[in-house]
């Protein structure tokens, strides 16, 4: 009977996710730009200091910063800066 | 003349639609090529662009199409008896809804995925963005206002459907909590879910809730829709995940329950059809079939909202161009067959003419109601479920349809609104908007009658906007087809008998509501016959336009098959 518990399985297992993929399909982009929104106000705040914001928490946000390098551009792109704002993180 | 009959009819003329019309409209008017790369594969992000199932799509595609709306316009329109009705959905469904679903898709993936919106802009002109959002805008103004006194109807004449209709709410709050929050699988949250609801209709069923006649000094149908708009200003500005998520997935899932509990039942019932074929002694103050029955009937037969959906998020998802046949036009054949179910139940449900003439006693007077009734005295024939519990099921779900069209209505006239605030160059916020949004919608519900019923009588005028919406994507197509140098007759003779029929109407309209002196839904059918004549005059000029570059020899560059090495034929 072992063949027809794995057949179950698998049967379960796509059952699955087609309706998650179903469940998920109408609302995906809200869900992603609300995402985005969040991680935004989260890049600010560990960038406000170099962004001219005092921060108490600067020292220990500090090392996030090299972990926000990588979508930099696309950030300061999207806040209608054409270009890095801040000094010492330049991207283009 | 025997239900069954009409079922396997209509059936069988949707299946042919399927097999060869859509299959000749996919090769020679809109020649789908897989060797053409989709928006979802060639702009791929993970969010907006995503390659999808087609079952998946069309399941999308079919759901948010499908509604409360395919049921009402029936059940309104079998008034003039059941052939009208039949035919126009049936012959609407195949020639009209599915060319124009697989066409406003179509038009939509060779374009990178833009809604009708923007295309209406490119191809119309620059006026197009602007008619666009002044239609749209019209169009969910009414599906607010009207779906609000429908549900308020069916509370008041279904009061065991009260407890299930806000009992629905806890239950898709809890799904989204299950999902979001405790991250249990899709499938047993589904038959959670599920079960939930129909245990809360068995209660429902047992304790009926009747409103007294007036509450908080309110008739009671005023109550119902105050709350109701309360309710959609709420669950609008909600995060989505929270309400209209789930609450849109369960309404799916109901959607396919209630076709197949709807189709099991009259093919095992087989109910005479006791309504006349042409009702040659209609109540006094029923309009003339023409034109009314074909803005009373819009979706199901075509309906311009459709043309938002496959082009704003449809296709952004098309896996295969292919696929847009299925996803397309199987979406529209989905809501034919819903609408050929509401005909069903609203002519063989009743046990003989008088019957059905009790009900049907005066125009809009059967509508949704009379869905109720018929559809349980069917299932209750077919499937042994006693008819009380059958009724409160129907109810239910008519309910929810509409219930969940109206939340995301007012969402979405909320990003109009603020739209339009945008191109008039100030920002609306959020909360403002949902108040604008709103407010114009109870203003017109109230307005247009005293005790807010006012949404039933512009019915009508909703059918009519919606072949507006449905005519503009036609234009588009109309048009691409002309530079694509490719056959517009499949489209451009819907085209004009939709624009035609519309009009017309409007025309009817404006008289009845001037004799009537409703100088508000005067005023309202004035500002939509200038869209109409507006929509027309842009359309002839883009048109001909396009025709003489046509004649002059200029064909649209990308009308070669774009060969792509990864995802090619």
């Amino acid at each position: 009977m072992a063949p027809d518990v794995s057949r179950l399985r698998s049967g379960w297992r796509s059952l699955n996710a087609t309706l998650t993929s179903a469940y998920a399909l109408p609302y995906r982009t809200t869900l992603a730009r609300a995402q985005r929104d969040e991680d935004d106000l989260f890049r600010l705040l560990v960038a406000s200091e170099a962004l001219g914001i005092p921060s108490p928490a600067a020292y220990e946000s500090a090392e996030l910063l090299p972990l926000l390098l990588e979508d930099m551009h696309a950030w300061h792109t999207r806040m209608g800066l054409e270009r890095s704002p801040m000094d010492h993180l330049s991207c283009c | 003349m025997n239900s069954l009959f009409l079922a396997v009819i209509g059936l069988a003329m949707m299946a042919g639609g399927y097999f060869l019309y859509s299959k000749f409209l996919g090769k020679k008017v809109y020649a789908l090529d897989d060797r053409h790369t989709t928006p979802a594969h060639e702009l791929e992000d993970g969010v907006d662009y995503v390659p999808t199932n087609k079952l998946v799509l069309w399941g999308h595609h079919f759901t948010s199409v499908a509604g409360a709306a395919p049921i009402v316009g029936p059940a309104v329109a079998v008034i003039w008896g059941w052939v009208p009705a039949f035919l126009w959905v049936t012959l609407g469904t195949v020639f009209f809804a599915g060319m124009h679903d697989l066409g406003a898709l179509w038009a939509s993936t060779r374009n990178k995925g833009k809604s009708i919106g923007m295309l209406s802009g490119r191809y119309i002109g620059s006026r197009g963005r602007a008619l666009f959002l002044v239609v749209i805008f019209l169009l969910l103004l009414m599906v607010n206002s009207a779906f609000a006194v429908v549900i308020s109807k069916l509370l008041i004449s279904t009061p065991t459907a009260v407890i299930p209709t806000w009992g629905a709410l806890v239950v898709a709050l809890i799904v989204g909590q299950m999902i979001y929050r405790w991250r249990i699988n899709l499938v047993v949250t589904t038959v959670i879910g599920v079960t939930a609801l129909y245990s809360l209709i068995l209660v429902g069923d047992r304790f009926p809730v009747s409103l007294p006649e007036t509450v908080l000094g309110l008739p009671v149908a005023s109550f119902w829709i105050l709350t109701l708009f309360l309710y959609a200003g709420i669950a609008s500005m909600l995060p989505v995940w929270v309400l209209l998520q789930p609450r849109d997935y369960i309404n799916g899932v109901q959607l396919f329950i209630g076709l197949g509990i709807l189709y099991a039942s009259v093919l095992i019932a087989t109910p005479t059809v006791v309504a006349p074929a042409f009702n040659s002694a209609v109540p006094e103050g029923t309009p003339s079939i023409v034109p009314l029955l074909f803005v009373t009937i819009a979706c199901g037969a075509i309906s311009g909202f459709h043309g938002t959906v496959a082009s704003g998020t449809t296709a952004k998802q098309l896996n295969k161009d292919t696929d847009a046949r299925f996803v397309g036009y199987f979406g529209a054949i989905g809501e034919g067959l819903l609408a050929l179910g509401a005909i069903i139940a609203t002519t063989a449900g009743f046990q003989t003419l008088a019957d059905w003439e009790a009900i049907y006693s005066a125009f809009n007077a059967g509508g949704i109601g009379a869905f109720v009734q018929g559809g349980a005295s069917i299932v209750n024939a077919g499937l042994g479920i006693p008819a009380g519990l059958a009724a409160t099921i129907l109810a239910t779900m008519a309910v929810l349809f509409a219930a969940t069209t109206m939340d995301t209505g007012v969402r979405l006239q909320r990003f109009v609104v603020q739209e339009a605030g945008d191109l008039l160059g100030f920002k609306i916020g959020k909360v403002v908007a949902t108040v604008i949004a709103l407010a114009v919608a109870l203003g017109l519900s109230f307005g247009a009658s005293g005790d807010g019923s006012g949404g039933m009588i512009i019915w009508p005028l909703f059918g009519t906007t919606n072949q507006l919406l449905a005519g503009l994507t036609l234009s588009v197509i109309t048009v691409i087809l002309l530079k694509k140098g490719r056959p517009v007759w499949p489209v451009l003779v819907p085209l004009v008998f939709l624009l035609t029929m519309s009009t017309y109407a409007l025309i009817v309209q404006l008289g009845t509501f001037f004799t009537a002196q409703n100088w508000l839904l005067f005023t309202l059918d004035l500002v939509i016959l200038v869209a109409a004549l507006w929509v027309i005059v842009e359309a002839v000029a883009a048109m001909a336009g396009a025709y003489r570059a046509r004649k002059a020899g200029e064909i649209d560059p990308d009308e070669e098959p774009v060969l792509d090495p990864v995802h090619g034929a």
